[in-house]
C-alpha cells in the first residue's frame, strides 16, 4: 500500500496531490504538464516535495514533519522512465542484473522468469545500442522488476515509441500487470493503455487529484470533462463469451443477459471479457430500430446528462450495474426529451476488446 | 643506433611522465568531476588556477615552483625538514614541473567527459539500490572512461616534453633531470651536436604522435558511442 500526500511549489506550478495505490495497476492520468513525472519523482526519491508524507507499507519514505527523506537507493521503489535508461556500456544482463551486483538487492526474483515474462531470453548478450525501443523498455521493466522493489513506478514507459511498437509491448505490460505480483503505478496520458491495463484510476489536472477509484467508474464519470479526454472518453464493461460463430467469423458475448456481436476473438465459452465503448460509438435511441446494419442494441436507462458548452452532451445510461456513456449533440438530446430515468436503446457502432479478466480479479 | 646519452634521456623522460601521470590523474580526476558536476563558491578562481600552466609562460610556472616548493619555499621546506623530501633540481622535481604543466590538457577532456555523462542514469542506478560510490565507479567513471583515456594521452605527451618549467625548477643535470627535451636543448648548444639532437628529436617526435594517436582514437570512440 503506498500513501502519498505532498504540496509542492516550483515556479509557478503547484503540486498538491493525496493519492494511494493497492495491490495491482493504479493508472496515473493526466494531461503533459499536469504533475504526474513529478509525483512519480517525488515517490522515487528523485524530487524533494516542499511538504508532505510519502509511505510504503508502513516505512516512511518521505516525511517533511519528522525531517525524514530516504534516498532513492533505500525506498524499493522501482522505475521505469520514459525513456529506457539501460547504461550503454553494460549488457542486456549486467543491466537486468545491476540491482543485484551493483545495488546489493536481495530476494530478487529469478532471472530466468522475469526473461520468460518479458521475452527477454534472447536478447541478454547484447548490448543495450542494438535493441529497439520497445525491447528496451522490456529490459528496463526486466531491471526494475529484478531490484526487488516494493512497488513499480512506470513514467509513461511508452510514450517515446511509435504506434505499432507500442501495440508490440502492449501485451508484455498486461502479462506484468497479472502475473509480476508487484503493486504498479501506470502513468499515462494515453486512454487505451490504461483502459487496458488499470485496475484503479487517478486522475491528475493542474497539480491536483480530480478523481480516483476504481477504473470502471471514474471513466463513467461524465462531469469530468476534457480531463479525462474527449475523442477516447468511454466505458468500460465486463462480459463474458457465450457462443462462436464460425460462419461469420464472429463472438457472441453476453453483458447483463443482453447479446453482443464482436469480430471473433480467441477465448473459450465463458471466458470474462474486459470491454471498452467509446462514447463516440454510442447512439441513443428511443424505440428499438430495426431494418438496421448495427447489430449491437441494448436496453439501457438513461442516469445523467452533462450538457456542456458546445455541440455536444454526455449521457451516461445504465444496463444492469454497468455504466454505458454516450456522446450525443445537445440537440439530439434536447429533442428526444431525454432525462434520468428515460428508457432507451443504446445502439453501439464498435466495441474493443481490451482484455481477458484474469480469474484472480 | 641510439647513444647511451640519448637512452638514458628516453628513459628517465618516460619515468618522469609516468611518475607526473600517477600523481596528477587522480587529481585531475577529482579536479574534473568538481568542476563538471559540483557548484561551489570560487568555482571561477579553481577554474583559473587549474588552466593558469596553460596560459602562463612555462619558465614563470618553473620560477613560482621554485618560489613554493624550492629550498627556501613555504612547502618545499616543510617537505624537506618533515619529510626529508627535496624536489628541486632532483628527478621527483621534474615530474613535479610536467605534472603542473600536464594538469590543464588532463583536467580539460577529463572535465568534459564527466560533464558527459548522463545523469538521469546515475537517477536510474539509484532508484536499482546503488549507493553514491558505487555508481561512480560502475557507471560515471566506466562511461567517461575514453575523455580520460585521451586526457591521459595529451597529458602523458606534454609531461613526456615539458621543457620551460623543468629547467626552470630542476634544472639541467644529466642523468638527473636532463630529459629528452632539455637532451635536445643541450646537443644543439654543442658544435657536435646535430645528429644527436636530430636523433632525440625523432625519439620524441614518435612518442609524441602515439600519444596524440592514441588520444584522437580515444575521441573519436566517445564521438561515436554518442551516435551509437
Amino acid at each position: 500500500m503506498l500513501e502519498v500526500d505532498v504540496h509542492h511549489r516550483a515556479g509557478g506550478f503547484a503540486l498538491d496531490v493525496g493519492v494511494s495505490a493497492g495491490d495491482g495497476v493504479t493508472a496515473l492520468f493526466g494531461r503533459s504538464g499536469a504533475g504526474k513525472s513529478t509525483l512519480v519523482g517525488m515517490i522515487a526519491g528523485l524530487v524533494k516535495p516542499a511538504t508532505g508524507r510519502i509511505v510504503l507499507n508502513d516505512r516512511i519514505l518521505f516525511d517533511s514533519k519528522n525531517d525524514i527523506d530516504l534516498p532513492a537507493r533505500q525506498r524499493r521503489v522501482g522505475v521505469v522512465f520514459q525513456e529506457a535508461r539501460l547504461f550503454p556500456h553494460l549488457s542486456v544482463r549486467r543491466n537486468l542484473l545491476y540491482g543485484q551486483w551493483a545495488g546489493g538487492r536481495r530476494n530478487a526474483p529469478d532471472l530466468d522468469a522475469v526473461c520468460g515474462l518479458l521475452g527477454l531470453d534472447t536478447m541478454l548478450d547484447r548490448s543495450p545500442d542494438t535493441l529497439s525501443g520497445g525491447e528496451a523498455q522490456r529490459v528496463a521493466i526486466g531491471r526494475a522488476l529484478l531490484s526487488a522493489p516494493d512497488i513499480l513506478l512506470l513514467d509513461e514507459p511508452l510514450s517515446q515509441l511509435d504506434g505499432a511498437r507500442r501495440a508490440d509491448i502492449l501485451p508484455w505490460l498486461d502479462r506484468l500487470a497479472h502475473e509480476a505480483g508487484t503493486p504498479i503505478i501506470y502513468v499515462s496520458h494515453a486512454f487505451d493503455e490504461i483502459t487496458r491495463l488499470a485496475d484503479n484510476l487517478i486522475v491528475i489536472s493542474d497539480g491536483g487529484v480530480l478523481a480516483s477509484g476504481p477504473v470502471e467508474d471514474v471513466v463513467s464519470r461524465i462531469d469530468l470533462g476534457p480531463a479525462t479526454g474527449r475523442h477516447e472518453a468511454g466505458s468500460i464493461l465486463h462480459g463474458e463469451v457465450r457462443r462462436h460463430d464460425e460462419a461469420y467469423g464472429l463472438t457472441v458475448l453476453s453483458l447483463n443477459g443482453a447479446d453482443l456481436t464482436v469480430p471473433a476473438i480467441a477465448a473459450p465459452a465463458g471466458a470474462p471479457m474486459r470491454l471498452r465503448i467509446r462514447a463516440r460509438d454510442v447512439v441513443l435511441a428511443l424505440e428499438k430500430p430495426t431494418k438496421i446494419s448495427v447489430r449491437n442494441i441494448i436496453p439501457v436507462t438513461i442516469a445523467e446528462i452533462a450538457f456542456e458548452e458546445g455541440a455536444f452532451a454526455e449521457v451516461l445510461t445504465r444496463t444492469g450495474e454497468q455504466n454505458l456513456r454516450a456522446r450525443i449533440t445537445r440537440q439530439s438530446a434536447e429533442e428526444l426529451g431525454l432525462k434520468p430515468g428515460t428508457q432507451a436503446y443504446a445502439l453501439i457502432k464498435s466495441v474493443a476488446i481490451v482484455r481477458r479478466t484474469p480469474a484472480s480479479r | 643506433m641510439l647513444s647511451a646519452e640519448a637512452l638514458s634521456a628516453l628513459a628517465l623522460s618516460l619515468k618522469v611522465a609516468v611518475l607526473a601521470m600517477v600523481i596528477a590523474l587522480p587529481l585531475a580526476l577529482f579536479a574534473g568531476y568538481a568542476l563538471a558536476r559540483w557548484r561551489f563558491p570560487g568555482k571561477g578562481l579553481v577554474t583559473v588556477l587549474v588552466y593558469l600552466p596553460l596560459v602562463l609562460p612555462p619558465v614563470v610556472t618553473g620560477y613560482l615552483l621554485l618560489i613554493v616548493f624550492g629550498p627556501n619555499g613555504a612547502i618545499g621546506r616543510w617537505l624537506e625538514q618533515g619529510l626529508g623530501l627535496v624536489l628541486a633540481f632532483r628527478w621527483t622535481g621534474a615530474a613535479l614541473a610536467a605534472g603542473v604543466m600536464a594538469f590543464p590538457l588532463l583536467v580539460r577532456p577529463i572535465a568534459l567527459a564527466f560533464a558527459a555523462v548522463d545523469k538521469r542514469l546515475e537517477d536510474a542506478a539509484g532508484t536499482l539500490g546503488a549507493k553514491p560510490a558505487t555508481v561512480f565507479f560502475t557507471l560515471t567513471l566506466p562511461l567517461a572512461a575514453p575523455g580520460i583515456f585521451a586526457g591521459v594521452a595529451l597529458g602523458f605527451a606534454k609531461a613526456l616534453g615539458e621543457f620551460g618549467a623543468t629547467i626552470t625548477f630542476a634544472a639541467n643535470i644529466p642523468g638527473e633531470t636532463r630529459t629528452l627535451a632539455l637532451a635536445v636543448h643541450t646537443a644543439l648548444q654543442r658544435p657536435d651536436g646535430d645528429m644527436l639532437a636530430l636523433g632525440l628529436s625523432l625519439i620524441a617526435l614518435s612518442v609524441g604522435a602515439l600519444a596524440v594517436g592514441l588520444s584522437e582514437f580515444a575521441a573519436a570512440r566517445i564521438r561515436g558511442d554518442r551516435h551509437a
